[in-house]
């Protein structure tokens, strides 16, 4: 790779084509935003844009940070997570009914969100002390499986499946990088092929049943649950190929659309945007996913790999299940779309993911030696 | 499967790794792919369906139902015109949390318990689809409120619209008809969503039913965007409603109205016609209902008070009603015998009574007539004349000429039933009865009693062909412009002549109708009265002097029948009169001066009004003050309170069977007395 001499090396550290990327995800949200508010800034726009520049500016420097920092952060900030969850629960328990929030002054504090990241963090890291020959040991699927449904649990119970799912996938990812066998793996989806419907059955609370039997058929209910799906492939489908126009979507400005600004805000874009605009974020998404998976394959530490790896794979299961779920291809399950969705705990996890992802990236370039 | 641990290099688990990443890399980009293939899927391929989901989402569309097409008067006066109505109905369907709806709409509206407990009762009955009535004849006020605060009450339509108002009330129910919501089944035929929008009317009966193609006209539509909660966010194009026609009757309103209320609290009909081109220049029954609170939808106690009336002011007496017409086939029997050779100075010694086989036939007149001819014949309507002429004949060759003056037919007239009674000759009784004909049944024929059965139209048809002998044919609709109809075939001037002048006599030359005479000068009237008894008159009555009318009850009162025409030398208009169990009894109530008023309206107006509005008040007012008043008699019979009644269209839907079986139940009675004085041969008292 060549630069010319006269961009400063930290600059030039910088993976400006990723930023721009980001940035244009960003930005083409903003602008739905600004169209899902009827075209105001407020009440959305204005301060998801504020935000976003914000946690971009906070990503960067995140950056900087060497990589033998998070290393040693991640078991730390892992338990210091769990404690978080637990306490939530307790106040949950207290207060009565689900409760994701802890009140810290004047932000709220979504434990369950940072550990999207942590989870990758702390998993990456337990396969980074293991000697390669524990690899194949029992004890090398048993204590990161462990690590991953505690946390998973926890945040199931308050109740989020979404997050609880995302964080089991993450985790799961990295295990299968760091080289799990793979009959485990054959053998862990088999298992969870049985286990899916035993737990809709008797483990998911009525309103995450309903929604899985929503997902599997839509039209069961269309005015009810299934209106959420129903309304968004209505959205997106009157879309068309070219949209009906930047302030035009009427499934969005006449709140047929339940959740436009928030969760469904694909589907609000899709309708003024239509098959442009969606390829357009798809490719964009994507581009941002692979940059990460081609980041993890140039890292030299095996903990740089498997976090490289694993927080492309976190923003790869937030894509996914969200435009899944706009799409009526998964269950409603409350992932946002990132970047885009309003709501600056999405927002914050996503960049602290790409800010990790920067600074391995960075780590690769700055030690061309060995 | 247990295999001995690998030995796991580094090297090899990097390598391990790059392979699992590439593999990840590539299943999440076919994924990727797999979500820009159903987006394009669902954008693409599914755009057309959902983009009609987007749009009935976002657009509502309201019908706007078409005013209806005027019924006017052959002068352009409205017969039924349409007025601004501001209603509000419900629709059961789209109804949500019923109570809390119904209790903002009685704060709104301040209805009282009594109509909530009204809608509650319709609702239940309701059709999910038949709007159910809140209120109507709203002001603007009202209205607005509930406009306002449409959005959050589900299933609340109001609508401005128009309702049918019919300027002359009762005087034409039975010519108009009424109109009303159309009936579940009506609806389930078509599915056309314009029979249940609120507001929209069809006719129901009369014209109103009859000329429902040219009346109704094409709705309109109207869109508008609508957010999820049903918010109006703007007016999209509106297409507005194409109006009806409008329908010019030959009707004369004026007259109409007069006539109706000229007959009083008689339960009668009147007919009149223009001899020349057939016009129906009136057509009225009475007494009758209120078109206007039909066509809103009646209660209970309205319909249970119409229905048990024995006046029957659901029937359409001029088409429905069938009478012996008595003496007014005199007329008729006379240019019969003039066809049959009878010349006018024939006579007949009417001693009063006459003997066929074992029976006494008795003329109306004790002692009889004398030696009589025609002319006197019919002015003083003496039965043994036509009953010796008759016999002459033979009944067979009288019938024809009956058929030919318009008894026993039925009209080319936008109505949909006409009962045609019946014109009796020996082929029919041994058809119907598988007897034959005797002397006495022509003798009954002859003076228009026994198996003779006719419509009050038909009577009057047959009083304006005697008089201009033209073939006139009833024409209601003045749809084109018509001169004079042809002359009857095969039926000479002379004859024509012959029988005009003896109706003149009957009136102006010491005949029967003298008291009808015109006041009008230079007018004169020609008629002939009529009086069909509905029981038998025994010998034991006889001597008991139990001839008369009063102290009998009503349905046992002889029929007052009058047939006439005007001027009478060259005559313009001719007229029918049957009044159901007059008996008589009250002067000015009598056919034959109810006759001569309504002729006199055409001639000079005010003279008629006149002498209307001095009589008037003996019988309790107008028609108006009279319906509220029996009504509040009604009402107290049956200690109902005013409000505690139900509306409903339902028990208006069924109105015209209900004429119907009204009608058929009142014609079996006089089929049955006609019948059985036939067959006792003895028709007396006949004047």
């Amino acid at each position: 790779m060549t630069r010319p001499d006269f961009i400063p090396a930290p600059l030039a550290q910088i993976p400006w084509r990723v930023i721009l990327t980001v940035m244009a995800i960003g930005g083409f949200g903003l602008v739905v935003l600004y169209s899902a508010a009827g075209g105001h800034l407020e009440p959305w726009a204005l301060s998801q844009g504020i935000r976003f520049l914000v946690f971009l500016a906070g990503a960067i420097i995140l950056s900087r940070i060497p990589e033998s920092w998070w290393r040693h952060g991640a078991l730390p900030a892992y338990g210091i997570l769990i404690i978080l969850l637990v306490l939530v629960e307790l106040i949950g328990a207290v207060r009565g009914g689900g409760q994701r929030w802890l009140g810290v002054g004047p932000f709220q504090l979504q434990p369950s969100e940072f550990m999207k990241p942590v989870i990758v963090l702390a998993v990456a890291m337990v396969y980074d002390r293991m000697p390669p020959a524990e690899t194949r040991r029992f004890i090398a699927v048993w204590l990161p499986a462990g690590m991953i449904l505690v946390p998973a649990a926890l945040i199931a119970h308050q109740p989020d499946l979404g997050t609880a799912l995302m964080v089991v996938f993450s985790g799961v990812v990295v295990m299968f990088l760091a080289g799990v066998p793979l009959r485990l793996f054959v053998g862990g989806a088999l298992a969870a092929g049985i286990a899916a419907p035993l737990a809709v059955n008797f483990l998911l609370h009525g309103y995450q049943r309903d929604r899985i039997m929503i997902f599997l058929d839509p039209d069961r209910d269309p005015l009810g649950l299934g209106y959420h799906i129903s309304q968004s492939k209505i959205a997106i489908g009157s879309g068309g190929v070219l949209g009906k126009g930047f302030l035009n979507g009427t499934q969005s400005h006449l709140d047929y659309l339940p959740e436009g600004h928030t969760d469904f805000v694909f589907a609000t874009m899709a309708e003024e945007w239509g098959l442009i605009g969606g390829v357009f974020l798809i490719l964009a998404f994507f581009s941002v996913i692979l940059w990460g998976i081609r980041v993890a394959l140039a890292a030299r530490t095996r903990f740089g790999r498997l976090t490289a790896a694993g927080m492309a794979s976190t923003l790869f299961f937030y894509v996914a299940i969200n435009l899944g779920m706009v799409m009526g291809l998964a269950p409603v399950v409350g992932i946002p779309l990132p970047l885009v969705s309003f709501g600056g705990s999405a927002q914050m996890t996503v960049l602290i993911c790409l800010g990790i992802l920067m600074s391995i990236d960075r780590q690769n370039r700055i030690k061309p030696r060995f | 499967m247990k295999r001995p641990t690998r030995i796991v290099t580094e090297a090899a688990q990097t390598y391990s790794f790059s392979r699992r990443a590439v593999f990840l890399g590539g299943a999440q980009a076919t994924v990727g792919a797999v979500l820009a293939g159903r987006m394009a899927w669902l954008s693409i391929a599914e755009n057309q369906h959902y983009e009609l989901l987007s749009e009935s989402n976002r657009v509502n569309l309201t019908m706007i139902p078409p005013r209806r097409g005027w019924i006017i008067d052959r002068y352009g006066k409205p017969i039924a015109n349409n007025r601004t109505d501001f209603r509000v109905d419900i629709i059961p369907d789209q109804l949500q949390d019923k109570d809390r709806v119904l209790g903002r709409l009685q704060a709104m509206l301040l209805l009282s318990d009594e109509t909530m407990e009204r809608i509650r009762a319709d609702l239940k009955q309701a059709a999910g689809f038949q709007p159910v009535e809140v209120a109507d004849k709203l002001d603007y006020e009202q209205f607005a409120r509930i406009y306002v605060h449409w959005p959050e009450l589900p299933g609340v339509a109001p609508t401005q619209g128009y309702a049918r108002n019919y300027p002359a009330g009762a005087a034409v129910a039975h010519l108009t008809g009424y109109v009303g919501a159309a009936s579940a089944e009506q609806y389930e035929k078509t599915h056309n969503p314009l029979l249940i929008t609120p507001g929209f009317k069809i006719g129901k009966d009369g014209l109103e039913k009859t000329l429902e193609s040219r009346l109704e006209g094409k709705p309109g539509a109207k869109r508008v965007e609508v957010t999820a909660r049903g918010k109006i966010v703007r007016q999209l194009a509106t297409r507005p409603d194409t109006p009806g026609q409008n329908v010019r009757l030959a009707i004369d309103l004026g007259l109409q109205e007069y006539a109706a209320r000229r007959l009083g609290t008689n339960s009668g009909s009147a007919v009149v016609l223009d001899c020349l081109t057939g016009d129906v220049l009136a057509m009225c029954s009475m007494p009758a209902y209120d078109p206007n609170v039909f066509s809103e939808g009646i209660s209970h106690l309205e319909w249970n008070m119409l229905s048990d009336n024995d006046h029957v002011p659901l029937m359409n007496k001029v088409l429905q009603g069938l009478y012996p017409p008595g003496s007014t086939v005199k007329t008729m029997d006379s240019l019969a015998l003039l066809r049959a050779g009878v010349t006018p100075q024939d006579t007949v010694n009417c001693t009063g009574v006459i003997r066929v086989g074992t029976g006494l036939f008795h003329c109306w007149k004790r002692g009889g007539h004398g030696p009589i001819s025609m002319r006197r014949a019919v002015a003083q309507s003496c039965d043994i004349y036509f009953w010796e002429m008759a016999r002459r004949v033979g009944y067979d060759n009288i019938a024809p000429t009956a058929r030919e003056l318009g008894l026993g037919q039925t009209f080319d007239i936008p109505f949909s039933s006409q009962r045609y009674g019946t014109v009796p000759d020996s082929e029919w009784k041994m058809k119907k009865y598988h007897h034959p004909w005797t002397v006495a049944d022509t003798l009954n024929a002859a003076i228009g009693q026994g198996y003779m059965l006719v419509n009050p139209l038909q009577l009057a048809v047959m009083a304006a062909r005697l008089a201009s002998g033209r073939n006139i044919q009833p024409r209601v609709l003045l749809d084109h412009p018509h001169g004079a109809a042809p002359f009857l075939s095969d039926v000479q001037p002379e004859h024509i002549a012959t029988v005009r002048d003896a109706m003149y006599a009957a009136v102006n030359d010491g005949g029967t109708a003298a008291r009808a005479r015109m006041l009008v000068p230079g007018v004169t009237l020609a008629a002939k009265t009529g009086t069909a008894q509905v029981r038998r008159i025994t010998m034991a009555d006889r001597r008991a002097g139990r001839t008369g009318n009063a102290g009998v009850p009503f349905k046992l009162r002889e029929h007052a029948l009058f047939i006439c025409f005007a001027p009478a030398d060259n005559p313009r208009y001719a007229a029918s009169i049957v009044l159901e169990h007059n008996g008589h009894l009250i002067a000015n109530l009598d056919a034959h001066v109810t006759g001569r008023d309504i002729m006199t309206y055409l001639f000079d107006r005010d003279r008629a009004l006149k002498s209307l509005a001095e009589i008037e008040p003996t019988w309790g007012g107008d028609i108006r003050t009279r319906m509220a008043q029996e009504e509040a008699v009604y009402r107290a019979a049956h200690q109902v309170p005013e409000l505690l009644t139900t509306k409903t269209d339902a028990g208006a839907a069924t109105a015209s069977s209900a004429v119907e079986n009204a009608a058929a139940a009142t014609n079996a009675a006089v089929e049955a007395v006609g019948g059985a004085a036939a067959q006792s041969g003895s028709p007396e008292d006949d004047q």
